[in-house]
């Protein structure tokens, strides 16, 4: 049976690089079984690490508390940051974790809405994080949000639009593009194709896939849908009321699960 | 201390002034940083300068002399209504000149004359908080300045650009205090902008609905938001005062006739009556208006 115990072992292609993130004993309950623990894993750069599990299985709280936006009960969540180098995200300062967000790191909401600013231009969108970081030329910062517009398939006259007269799926791909901008290093994403339509979330599959290899991205990704698991994640954590039963590389956990639980996960996607 | 009218001197109670002269302090203390303090009512409506007001009564003592000043006038309702509020209350001498007062209250307008070490400058503030239009909530906002983030200001600029291809923004102007503060300088016309950095008086800030004092002390740098290649600008004019032929004041445009003729003439009416009686004149010097505007 594969177990945490797994992903404490890196495997051979990643051995002699430190880990971008280490997990250790990460706990957050909200009540017994509501919420996520005894929770340890390395994440490698350039890595997919995908989260999956039944709906309430906690997955949306451990993103929370490894992208330091939740307060865990207990345990360490340890980022090795291009800027600050080793820290340990719940015993540093508040400043330096705000700092990480709008910087080395990602996060894409589910809802775009809660990602973006609904009230300001596209190009405005994916400046901000530029402007953020100190950028004060005008030209550039609108030479760099048409760059990243054209990344995502936004057709560049659309820069002066606001979201709200975007589509979902572009909605979507204006989070991704307003996050990539200043090239984190690590990007979180809980559920990014939900609530899109099939064809529209295959095409944002499809992006999301050719920009995370390209710019060697490293992501966690929080999702339901084991089809979007195997297209974009490299290893997977098997979540069930609050607990990790089952880890290891995608294609083994998809094809050949060993926890009774991953086994009905699988074939009940199989069955529809 | 009261005066003869019954009421404690400049009105507000002793107490309060106390509460309000520490918050001065602090603000003082903490460049453009935001103070909030316990306001008071005081007896006029908000929006008439009620802010400005509990910061003036606090500041107020017998020997001041003060002016009030609204859009750059000494005549409008807003203006004497609180200098006669002053007059009565603390029986303080009054004046319309620049040079003479101690105390200065004004709503949007910096005096064109250059303040000296011995007065004091007294906004009434509607909105003290820059980032309120990008970040509705307080906590968040108050996280913000602590951790000097303003990026989200930034991105109001770049709307303005964007849109207008240039920073449109012409009042409300943000500003840096001291390298360190984001502050809202007041509805002043950015033209007043550069006169508040290393300006020898110092600058307080009342507004009276949000309960917020801040302050700017002597010889601070304060610095209009702008990038690199857009930059700061402040407004000018084509034409000179049409009453005092200034060059270099800020303008006010003037309807002198039913058939929309106008003319464009300082708002700083106490700048331009000065320069009048030191002997300049302007095109319209022998217009109606003119004799009008420079009699008071
Ligand atoms: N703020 C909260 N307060 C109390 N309970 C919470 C809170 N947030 C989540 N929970 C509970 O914790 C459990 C895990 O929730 P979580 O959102 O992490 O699940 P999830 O795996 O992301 O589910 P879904 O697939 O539906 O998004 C659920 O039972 C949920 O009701
Ligand atoms: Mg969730
Ligand atoms: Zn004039």
């Amino acid at each position: 049976m594969n177990t945490t115990a797994d992903l404490l072992t890196p495997t051979r292609e990643w051995q002699d690089i430190a880990p971008l993130l280490s997990v250790r004993e990460l706990n957050k309950f909200y009540a017994p079984g509501k919420g996520c623990g005894d929770i340890s894993f390395d994440l490698y750069p350039g890595e997919v690490l995908g989260i999956v599990g039944e709906s309430g299985s906690g997955k949306s709280t451990l993103l929370s508390a490894l992208s330091a936006r939740l307060t865990p009960d207990s345990g360490n969540v340890i980022y090795n940051s291009e800027q600050f180098g080793e820290m340990d995200l719940y015993a540093c300062e508040e400043s330096l974790r705000r700092v990480l967000m709008r910087s080395e790191w990602g996060i894409v909401h589910q809802h775009a809405r809660d990602g973006l600013r609904m009230n300001v231009s596209a190009g405005a969108n994916i400046g901000e994080r530029l402007m953020a970081v100190g950028e004060r030329h005008y030209g550039q910062i609108r030479t760099r949000a048409e760059e990243w517009l054209t990344a995502v398939e936004i057709d560049t006259s659309r820069i002066d639009d606001r979201p709200s007269q975007f589509s979902g799926g572009m909605q979507q791909r204006l989070q991704i593009a307003r996050n990539l901008v200043t090239h984190p290093k690590l990007i979180f994403m809980d559920e990014p194709t939900g609530g899109l339509d099939v064809s529209v979330q295959a095409k944002l599959l499809d992006l999301l896939r050719n920009l995370v290899s390209r710019l060697g991205l490293s992501v966690i990704i929080v999702t339901h849908d084991l089809a979007v698991a195997r297209l974009l994640a490299h290893r997977l954590m098997v979540m069930r009321r609050g607990e990790v039963v089952e880890t290891g590389l995608t294609d083994q956990v998809l094809d050949d699960p060993q926890h009774p639980y991953t086994q009905l996960l699988v074939s009940s996607i199989l069955q529809n | 201390m009261s005066t003869a009218t019954g009421y404690n001197f400049a009105y507000l109670d002793e107490q309060s002034k106390r509460m309000i002269r520490r918050a001065i302090l602090k603000g003082v203390a903490i460049p453009g940083y935001q103070v909030p303090f316990g306001g008071r009512e005081m007896p006029l409506p908000h929006g008439w300068g009620t802010g400005g007001m509990q910061v003036t009564a606090s500041v107020i003592g017998e020997a001041d002399k003060l002016k009030v000043i609204d859009q750059g006038a000494d005549d409008t309702t807003n203006a004497v209504s609180i200098r006669r509020f002053f007059a009565h209350t603390a029986g303080v001498e009054t004046t319309e000149q620049t040079a003479e007062a101690t105390l200065i209250q004004t709503r949007h307008r910096i005096p064109e004359r250059p303040l000296k070490a011995n007065q004091i400058l007294i906004y009434q503030v509607p909105i003290p908080e820059p980032l309120r239009f990008i970040e509705p909530r307080e906590s968040e906002t108050r996280k913000m300045h602590a951790l000097s983030e303003y990026g989200a200001m930034q991105v109001k600029l770049y709307e303005d650009v964007a849109r207008f291809g240039h920073i449109a923004t012409s009042y409300d102007y943000p500003v840096m205090v001291n390298n360190r503060y984001m502050m809202d300088p007041s509805p002043i016309p950015k033209f007043d902008n550069p006169k508040m950095s290393m300006m020898p008086a110092l600058q307080l800030f009342g507004a009276g609905f949000e309960k917020r004092i801040y302050a700017v002390p002597p010889f601070t740098r304060v610095e209009s938001l702008d990038f690199d290649d857009h930059p700061f600008e402040v407004q000018s004019w084509e034409e000179a005062c049409a009453i005092c032929g200034s060059d270099h004041s800020f303008l006010d445009e003037v309807i002198t006739d039913d058939n929309g003729s106008k003319m464009f003439v300082c708002s700083d009416t106490d700048y331009c009556g000065d320069r009048v009686a030191q002997g300049f004149v302007g095109s319209a010097a022998d217009l109606p208006i003119a004799e009008m505007e420079t009699e008071q």
